[in-house]
C-alpha cells in the first residue's frame, strides 16, 4: 500500500485555478522533494497534502484512507509539518514550545508525564537546544527558532514529516544543519519525508524522488536524474543554467549564468 | 518541568488569594461610615458557620457589612473575575493582546440586548429573571459575530483590522443604544445605568445569579488552558498538532460572550478590566495559560473591588460608574499597548 495516493486532485481560489489534474504516489520510507517556480502550486499541493486544505476535487489518500476522514488528532500522531515561517516570536521558553509537540499524544487534560519530558529532554540534548532550554523564543535568531522547530516535530514522533520551504529564511549553515538533521532522523527512524524546497541542489542531493510543477500541472515526476533535465528546468524557470555533477555526491547541480 | 509549573501556580494562586481576603476586608471597613478592623473582621467571621461571637457591635453596624457593603464587594469580585477571564480567553484565542470584551464590542452588544429586554420584554414571564441575562448573552453574541465577520479578509484577521471592527460596531450599537433610551420614557434612568457601569444597589440574588454563570464559564475556560497555548504557535501549526481550531475558536467566543452578557445584565458597560489585568499578569507570570487564566481571574476580581471601592469613596456621599474609574486607568494603557505594538510592529 502506498503511503500517499494523491487521484487527480483539482483546487481553485475563487475561479483562478491553482491545481490542475494532480496525480502521484509516495510510498512509505521515501524522501520525496516537491519543485518548482513561485506560483507553481507547491504550497497549495502540500496543504491538501497535511490537511490543512481540502481540494476542490479529487481525493488523497493517506494509507490508504482519505485523508479527510482522519479525526486532527490522530492525523497529528502520523504527520509532522515544519512551516516556512517557523515560530512566531513568543515569550514561551524553548523547552515550552518544543513540549507543545507531545499535545496529540497527550489524554486530553492530563500533564505532560515523565516518559513525555523523557521524549522532549532526549531530541531537546540531540538538537544542540539544550542550553536554550530556558529562553524565550522570542529571543533566538531565525535559524535556533527553525530548529526548535523541527525539534516540536521530532517530540511528536510522526510516521511522516512534511516541511514547506524550511531552508527559505536561514544561512547555509543553518540550511545544512537542518537537512541533514532530517536525513539523519529519516535514516534512523525510517520516516518518510515529503518536503518542498526552492532550493533544485538542496533538492538534489537530499531527496530520493522529485515532483516537479509548473503552472499548477505535472511537469515531470520521478528520479532525480530524470527530473532535473538542465533544458527543462531552464525553460520552466526562465533563466539560464549550467548543470554541472556534484563531485562527491554524483548528483545535478546548478549554476546560475548571469547575462 | 510540569512539577515547577504546578508549584508556581500554587505559589501564585495563594498569595493572590491571600490578597483578595485582604483587599475584602479592607474594602468592607471604608464607606460613609467607618468601621474599625477589629469590628468588620469579628462581624464577618460571625456569619461563617463555624463560629459564634458575642457581638459587640449594632445591629445597624451588622446591617453595615453584610447587607449593604459585602453584597457589593462579591459582586465586584465576581463581575471582575468574569471580564478578566474572557479578557485572557479573547486575547489567547484570537492571538490578539488587545481583544477585550469592551473594545471589540460584545459588552455594548450586552447592553443592547439587555436594554431590548428591559424594554419590550419588562413583564415576560416566561423566564423571569433569566429574561435580561439571555437577551444580553444574546446581544453580546450578536455583536461579536458582527466583528469577527466584518474583520475577515481573505479569510485572514489581522490585529488592527479586528479593533477597527470593534470600533464600528460600537458605534452602530451605540447609536441603537442611544435611540432605544431616547423613546423609553420612564425607564430612561434604568438605561442610562448601562451604559455607565455600577455595582450600587445590589443584593446577595445578584450575585447568587451571576455566580453559576462565573462557575460554568470558568470551569470551560480551564479546560482550555492547553489549547490556548498552542494556538500562540499560529492557527496552521496548532491544526498539525492535532486540534480543532476552527471548532476550538467558536466555543470559546461563546462562552467569553455568556460571561460577558451575563456580567453587563446585572452591572452594565465595564470597560477595560479584561485588558489591563490581563497584560499586567503576563508581564508577572508569563505566557502560559495554565498560569495566566487563574492568576488573571483573581487578579481581576481584586482590581475590580478596589475600582469600586474607588468608585464609591473617593467624592464623600456621592457615587462615580465604575465604568468611568476603569476608562480613566484603562484608556491610557490601551493608548501605551497600541503605540508599544506599533513601534515593534506586533503587540
Amino acid at each position: 500500500m502506498n503511503l500517499f495516493d494523491v487521484i487527480h486532485v483539482q483546487h481553485q481560489f475563487g475561479t483562478i485555478p491553482v491545481l490542475q489534474d494532480i496525480e502521484f504516489q509516495i510510498k512509505e520510507g521515501e524522501t520525496f522533494g516537491i519543485i518548482g517556480p513561485n506560483g507553481s502550486g507547491k504550497s497549495t499541493l502540500i496543504r491538501t497534502m497535511s490537511g490543512l486544505l481540502k481540494p476542490s476535487r479529487g481525493k488523497i489518500l493517506l494509507n490508504g484512507k482519505s485523508i479527510s476522514s482522519y479525526r486532527k488528532r490522530e492525523l497529528a500522531k502520523i504527520i509532522a509539518v515544519l512551516e516556512q515561517e517557523g515560530i512566531p516570536p513568543l515569550s514561551f521558553t524553548v523547552e515550552e514550545v518544543v513540549a507543545m509537540g507531545r499535545y496529540p499524544w497527550l489524554k486530553p487534560l492530563s500533564d505532560l508525564s515523565l516518559e513525555d519530558e523523557q521524549i522532549v529532554q532526549t531530541v531537546l540534548e540531540k538538537l544542540g537546544l539544550w542550553n536554550l532550554r530556558t529562553k524565550s523564543v522570542n529571543n533566538l535568531s531565525g535559524g535556533q527558532r527553525q530548529m526548535v522547530s523541527l525539534a516540536r516535530a521530532m517530540v511528536q514522533q510522526p510516521r511522516v514529516l512534511i516541511l514547506d520551504e524550511p531552508t527559505t529564511f536561514l544561512d547555509i549553515g543553518h540550511q545544512m544543519l537542518v537537512m541533514e538533521h532530517v536525513r539523519e532522523w529519516h535514516q534512523s527512524e525510517g520516516i518518510s519525508v515529503i518536503m518542498v524546497l526552492h532550493d533544485l541542489n538542496l533538492a538534489s542531493q537530499y531527496c530520493n524522488r522529485l515532483l516537479l510543477l509548473d503552472n499548477g500541472h505535472i511537469k515531470s515526476c520521478g528520479e532525480v536524474h530524470d527530473v532535473l533535465q538542465p533544458a527543462t528546468i531552464s525553460s520552466i524557470y526562465k533563466t539560464e543554467i549550467i548543470m554541472i555533477n556534484h563531485p562527491i555526491h554524483q548528483v545535478p547541480q546548478f549554476l546560475l549564468t548571469s547575462k | 518541568m510540569e512539577k515547577i509549573i504546578r508549584t508556581k501556580r500554587i505559589i501564585w494562586i495563594g498569595a493572590l488569594l491571600a490578597l483578595l481576603l485582604m483587599s475584602l476586608v479592607l474594602s468592607v471597613m471604608i464607606g460613609s461610615v467607618h468601621l474599625p478592623f477589629t469590628l468588620t473582621l469579628k462581624i464577618l467571621l460571625n456569619h461563617l458557620p463555624l463560629f459564634d461571637l458575642t457581638p459587640t457591635w449594632t445591629l445597624a453596624q451588622d446591617a453595615i457589612v453584610w447587607n449593604l457593603r459585602l453584597p457589593r464587594v462579591f459582586l465586584a469580585l465576581v463581575i471582575g473575575a468574569m471580564l478578566s477571564s474572557t479578557g485572557v480567553a479573547f486575547q489567547g484565542i484570537l492571538r490578539n493582546p488587545l481583544a477585550d470584551p469592551y473594545i471589540l464590542g460584545v459588552s455594548v452588544g450586552a447592553a443592547f440586548g439587555a436594554a431590548t429586554s428591559i424594554l419590550f420584554f419588562r413583564n415576560s414571564s416566561l423566564l423571569g429573571y433569566l429574561t435580561t441575562p439571555l437577551f444580553s448573552f444574546l446581544g453580546a453574541l450578536l455583536s461579536l459575530w458582527f466583528v469577527m465577520a466584518l474583520a475577515k479578509h481573505h479569510g485572514q484577521r489581522d490585529r488592527e483590522t479586528l479593533i477597527l471592527a470593534g470600533v464600528v460596531v460600537q458605534s452602530l450599537i451605540g447609536a441603537f443604544l442611544s435611540f432605544l433610551i431616547a423613546i423609553s420614557g420612564q425607564q430612561m434612568q434604568e438605561i442610562v445605568f448601562w451604559m455607565m457601569g455600577s455595582l450600587a444597589n445590589r443584593s446577595w440574588q445578584d450575585v447568587g445569579m451571576l455566580i453559576p454563570y462565573l462557575a460554568s464559564g470558568f470551569f470551560y475556560l480551564s479546560l482550555q488552558k492547553r489549547d490556548l497555548n498552542l494556538i500562540s504557535l499560529g492557527e496552521s501549526a496548532a491544526t498539525h498538532l492535532g486540534m480543532n481550531v476552527e471548532k476550538k475558536k467558536i466555543w470559546v467566543l461563546v462562552v467569553g460572550s455568556l460571561l460577558t452578557g451575563a456580567a453587563v445584565s446585572v452591572v452594565g458597560i465595564i470597560g477595560f478590566v479584561g485588558l489591563i489585568v490581563p497584560h499586567l499578569m503576563r508581564l508577572l507570570v508569563g505566557p502560559d495559560h495554565r498560569i495566566l487564566l487563574p492568576i488573571s481571574t483573581l487578579a481581576g476580581a481584586i482590581f475590580l473591588l478596589w475600582a469600586d471601592t474607588l468608585a464609591r469613596s473617593i467624592i464623600p456621599s456621592r457615587e462615580i460608574p465604575i465604568g468611568v474609574i476603569t476608562a480613566f486607568i484603562g484608556a491610557p494603557f490601551f493608548a501605551y499597548l497600541l503605540k508599544k505594538g506599533l513601534r515593534r510592529g506586533h503587540v
